[in-house]
C-alpha cells in the first residue's frame, strides 16, 4: 500500500519533500542573514554545506566514518544473534522466562547512556565500548520480537506441522525460526536504527574516532558548523541504511501479506 | 488387542472387529477445564467405530464437540475418559497414521503451495526432488498445477483448501480426518471440491471421517452419516447407513428420490437437535 500509494504520487511527493526541505534550508539562510538568529550559535546553512563538502575530500573523514560503520554491524550481529538465542530459549521454557522477566524489564527500562561509562572502564576507549553499547540497545528489540515470534505461532500451524509427523527438530527448522525470523525483519529498521544510536553516542562520550567523535570535538571548540556537518552526515547514512534495509526486507518477507499490489 | 486393555473394560464384542476397524472411539468423553477453574463436559461417554475403507461424515449443529471427536481420533487431544484405538492399538500421542485437514488456517504462510506440499514428504525421509516431484504432482491433481510457487495469502480460500488436501493426500495416509474442509466456500464450490474428493478417494478408498454441518454434503459424500447432540454433554444420536450407488457425482446425486428420502429421515432426527441447540443458547442469553 505504502509503495503503491508512492508510486502514484510520484512526483507530486518528491516536490513536496524537496519542498519541505527548501522552506527549512530558506527559513534559516533568511534568519541567520538578517541576523535574526546569530550565526556563531546557529551556522548558516550555506557553510554547513560548504563544510560537508571539504569534510569528505579528507581521509579522515571516511576512516571515522568506517569506524562508525564497523561499530554499527557488530552491533546488530552480535545484539541479533544473542537476541535470537535467548529469544527461542526463554520462549521455548516458560519457567525460566518467567525468572528472567523481571530482570529483562528492569535491564531493558535503564537509560543506556549510564552505561556507557562503564562499558569504557571495561573495554576502553577502542570500538568495542561502543559495540557493547549497541548490543544493549538491539539485542532487547531482537530478543523481545523472536520471543513473540515463537510464541504468537497459530496453534493450528503447530497441529498441522505435527499431524505432518514434523520432531521438535522439524518443527524449530520450518515452524519456529521462520516465524520468529519475520518478526526479527519487520523489526529490522528499528534494530538497525539503534544499533547506529549506540555506536555514534558511545563515540560522542568518549573515544578517539567516529563520527560521534567527530561532533564532540567541535562541540568543544563551540564550532557550530562543525557539529551541523556532522549531523548532516549521520542524517545521510541513516538514510541510505535505512533504504538498504528496506531493500533486504522486501525480498525477505516475500510472503507477508501486503496490500495487494495489482498491475 | 491386549490383556490389559480388555481388562480395562473394552468389551469382547469389539475385539475381534478391531481388524477391520481403522478407528474405535470407546466410551470417549471429553472434558474441558477452563481458566476460571470451572469444567466444561463437551462430549459425553461415546463409541464410534469406523471400518476400513469406510466414508462416515459427522454432523451436529455448532460447538457440539465434532472438532474435539476429531482431535482425539487425531491424537492431538487425550480424552478424559474412555479410550481411542487405532488399528487396535490405544493411541498413545500423535496419530501417525492419519492425515488431517484442519478447520481453521493451517498452512505454512511462508512457504509457496509446493514447499507446503514438499515439506511434508520430506519430513517422510523423501529426498527433495523427489518430495517436490510429488507435491508438484499432486498439486496439480487438485487442479493448482498453475499456482505452485504462490504463497497462501495469494490463494483464495478455496485453493488454500485445495492445497490443505494436497498436503494431507500427498503423504499417503491410512486415513482421512477432514474438518468442514469446504466450509468457507459457496455452494457451488463445495460440489466440485465434494467431486474431487470424491474422485481422488475412489482411487483408493481410504478410511474417512467427515466433519460437515451441512446434512446434504455429508448424505452425498458418506457412506455412514452420524449425527452429535447439541452440547454440552454432546452424544451420538443417530447412525445412518446411506445406499446411494457409487461412484457417485456430489451434485447429481443430490437428485436422486433415494436421496430426498434419506435426507428427509436424517432431517427429522437432526431438527429436534438443532431446536434445542437454540433453546440453550437462549437460555444462556437470559
Ligand atoms: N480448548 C478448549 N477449551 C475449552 N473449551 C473448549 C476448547 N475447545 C473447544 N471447547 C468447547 O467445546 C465445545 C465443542 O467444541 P468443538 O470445537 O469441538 O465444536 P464443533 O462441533 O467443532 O463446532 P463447529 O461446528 O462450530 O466447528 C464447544 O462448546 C467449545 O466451546
Ligand atoms: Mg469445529
Amino acid at each position: 500500500m505504502k509503495r503503491n500509494g508512492e508510486r502514484r504520487l510520484g512526483l507530486g511527493l518528491t516536490a513536496w519533500r524537496l519542498g519541505v526541505l527548501a522552506l527549512v534550508l530558506g527559513g534559516w539562510h533568511v534568519l541567520t542573514a538578517t541576523g535574526v538568529l546569530q550565526p556563531f550559535f546557529f551556522s548558516k546553512p550555506l557553510d554547513v554545506a560548504l563544510r560537508v563538502v571539504r569534510d569528505v575530500q579528507l581521509p579522515r573523514f571516511w576512516s571515522d566514518l568506517g569506524i562508525t560503520l564497523t561499530e554499527t554491524a557488530l552491533a546488530f550481529v552480535i545484539g541479533s544473534v544473542l537476541g535470537i538465542l535467548c529469544g527461542f530459549a526463554l520462549a521455548r521454557h516458560p519457567f525460566a522466562s518467567a525468572v528472567c522477566d523481571p530482570y529483562l524489564k528492569a535491564f531493558n527500562a535503564m537509560p543506556r547512556v549510564v552505561l556507557a561509562p562503564i562499558f569504557a572502564l571495561w573495554l576502553g576507549l577502542g570500538i568495542w565500548s561502543k559495540v557493547a553499547l549497541g548490543v544493549t540497545l538491539v539485542f532487547f528489540i531482537v530478543f523481545f520480537n523472536v520471543y513473540q515470534g515463537v510464541r504468537e505461532v497459530s496453534p493450528t500451524i503447530l497441529a498441522n506441522a505435527r499431524m505432518l509427523g514434523m520432531k521438535e527438530r522439524e518443527l524449530f527448522r520450518h515452524v519456529y525460526l521462520p516465524s520468529a525470523l519475520s518478526w526479527m525483519f519487520s523489526s529490522l529498521h528499528t534494530s538497525v536504527g539503534f544499533a547506529l544510536v549506540g555506536a555514534v553516542v558511545g563515540e560522542y562520550l568518549g573515544s578517539a574516532a567516529g563520527l560521534g567523535y567527530r561532533i564532540h570535538q567541535a562541540e568543544s571548540v563551540f564550532d557550530v558548523t562543525g557539529v551541523f556537518a556532522g549531523m548532516v552526515v549521520l542524517a545521510i547514512v541513516v538514510l541510505i541504511i535505512d533504504a538498504l534495509v528496506g531493500w533486504v526486507e522486501e525480498r525477505l518477507l516475500v510472503w507477508r501479506p501486503q496490500a495487494a499490489t495489482t498491475a | 488387542m491386549t490383556t490389559l486393555e480388555r481388562a480395562r473394560g473394552i468389551p469382547t464384542s469389539l475385539v475381534g472387529q478391531s481388524e477391520q476397524t481403522v478407528a474405535l472411539l470407546h466410551d470417549v468423553a471429553i472434558t474441558y477445564h477452563l481458566a476460571d477453574g470451572s469444567f466444561y463436559e463437551a462430549v459425553a461417554p461415546t463409541t464410534l467405530a469406523i471400518a476400513e475403507g469406510e466414508f462416515v461424515a459427522l454432523v451436529g449443529p455448532t460447538g457440539c464437540g465434532k472438532s474435539t471427536l476429531l482431535n482425539v481420533v487425531a491424537g492431538l487431544v487425550a480424552p478424559s475418559s474412555g479410550t481411542c484405538l487405532i488399528h487396535g492399538d490405544r493411541l498413545s500421542g500423535i496419530n501417525g497414521q492419519a492425515g488431517y485437514l484442519f478447520q481453521a488456517e493451517a498452512l505454512m504462510p511462508w512457504k509457496t503451495a509446493l514447499a507446503n506440499v514438499a515439506v511434508g514428504l520430506e519430513v517422510q525421509g523423501l529426498p527433495r526432488d523427489e518430495a517436490t516431484e510429488r507435491a508438484r504432482s499432486w498439486l496439480g491433481k487438485v487442479g493448482l498445477g498453475a499456482f505452485l510457487q504462490r504463497y497462501p495469502h495469494q490463494l483464495s480460500g478455496g485453493q488454500r483448501k485445495r492445497v490443505g488436501l494436497a498436503q494431507v493426500l500427498a503423504r499417503d495416509p491410512r486415513m482421512l480426518l477432514m474438518d468442514e474442509p469446504f466450509g468457507p466456500l459457496d455452494a457451488q464450490t463445495r460440489a466440485i471440491m465434494g467431486d474431487l474428493l470424491l474422485g481422488l478417494w475412489q482411487a483408493d478408498r481410504k478410511a474417512v471421517l467427515f466433519v460437515t454441518h451441512d446434512l446434504e454434503e455429508a448424505i452425498a459424500l458418506a457412506d455412514r452419516v452420524v449425527i452429535m447432540s447439541a452440547g454440552p454433554n454432546a452424544s451420538i444420536i443417530g447412525d445412518f447407513p446411506i445406499d446411494l450407488a457409487r461412484p457417485r457425482d456430489a451434485h447429481e446425486v443430490r437428485l436422486q428420490p433415494a436421496f430426498v428420502e434419506t435426507h428427509r429421515a436424517i432431517w427429522q432426527v437432526l431438527k429436534e437437535e438443532v431446536l434445542k441447540g437454540y433453546a440453550q443458547a437462549n437460555e444462556a442469553k437470559a
